[in-house]
């Protein structure tokens, strides 16, 4: 380990009251020899009882009470999501599939107006799929998401 | 171990066993460890997003994923540890994905509160208007720093862990831990200037 890294072993250390007695003479002896070590030391010294006397802010204590509730409730919602989607993409998948092979198997339609009506089911879709992925993008990035008018 | 021995005398069992029942599927069991370990988790994600919002939310979340993975728990092993690191990812990649720009827009360092205050403020007006200020910048200084950075000065000035516990929890050699904690302060101490 070089001296710097050392120095600053030495400092945490010191600063969180780990230090050993051996490494408590190696500080005090690179103190004495170093001033500009001995005003880091102050410094950070000074910063160390700011921090000291900071806490984390208490929630409410109602908060406790349904915790488990809450998040139970989460985790069932998101059961729910993934069957309804799961739900919803395979027989979206099959009605789409079975729209299709009987458009194309209809022999008294118009070619015309088949791929008129292909064009804008797919049409459709691209708008959709499109719209909903500017929503995820917007709901993810938007700062002002959270600020309540 | 079942039900009826949970709901008699739940605080009396030890961790490993309601590990072991909340392995095996019982709820009971598991509900116990998220009441005992809830508070713990809270404030460790609010340490690291500075949002009481974020905080509820990536803890609870912490807990859903720890209750869908309980069949991996090993009771020989303490039950926080494992629950810390799905937080930590939650939290990490929170802060990395910029999810917490708006919130942090929200809160403005109200997280953080200065047990000093009522001290600075029978000292005077304008001592208690310094100390706020000095509070309101270390929120920032914080909020500022890297999410490893951030992460070691919590669980060092905020959870009160020592050198080793944090390195078990992290899963890094004792060396890394002071070396963020040393990037963190000095960052912290450029950041207050001339009110330190």
């Amino acid at each position: 380990m070089d001296r710097l890294d050392r120095t600053k072993e030495l400092l945490m250390r010191a600063l969180d009251e780990e230090l050993s007695p051996q490494e408590r003479t190696e500080l005090d002896r690179l103190l004495a020899d170093d001033p500009t070590l001995r005003a880091e030391r102050e410094r950070l010294g000074r910063l160390k009882e700011v921090t000291g006397e900071m806490k984390l802010r208490n929630p409410p204590e109602e908060l406790w009470d349904d915790y488990w509730n809450s998040a139970y409730s989460r985790l069932e919602r998101g059961v729910g999501w993934l069957l309804v989607s799961f739900g919803v993409i395979v027989v979206g998948g099959w009605a789409t599939w079975q729209f299709v092979t009987e458009l194309i198997a209809d022999t008294e339609m118009p070619p015309l107006i088949k791929a008129g009506i292909l064009a804008g089911s797919l049409g459709l879709v691209i708008l959709t799929v499109s719209v909903l992925r500017q929503r995820m993008f917007v709901r993810k990035t938007d700062p002002y998401k959270d600020i309540v008018r | 171990m079942g039900e009826d021995i949970l709901s008699s005398e739940p605080l009396q069992l030890p961790e490993s066993v309601l590990m072991a029942g909340a392995r095996d599927g019982d709820g009971a069991a598991f509900g116990e460890l998220v009441r005992r370990h809830m508070r713990r988790a809270y404030f460790a994600a609010l340490g690291l997003t500075g949002s009481h919002e974020d905080a509820l939310d990536l803890s609870q979340e912490a807990f859903a994923r720890a209750l869908g993975a309980s069949r991996r728990l090993d009771p020989e092993r303490p039950f926080y540890p494992w629950l810390y690191g799905i937080l930590r990812r939650l939290c990490l990649n929170h802060l990395r994905d910029g999810r917490a720009r708006a919130a942090k827009m929200e809160v403005a360092g109200s997280w953080l509160v200065d047990e000093a205050r009522d001290r600075a403020a029978a000292a005077g007006p304008d001592r208690a208007a310094e100390r706020e200020e000095l509070r309101r910048r270390l929120a920032n200084a914080i909020e500022e720093l890297s999410p490893v950075q951030r992460e070691a000065l919590v669980l060092r000035e905020f959870e009160g862990l020592r050198y080793a516990e944090i390195a078990t929890l992290l899963q890094i050699p004792e060396g890394t831990v002071m070396s963020r904690l040393y990037a963190a302060r000095k960052a912290l101490a450029a950041a207050l200037g001339d009110q330190l």
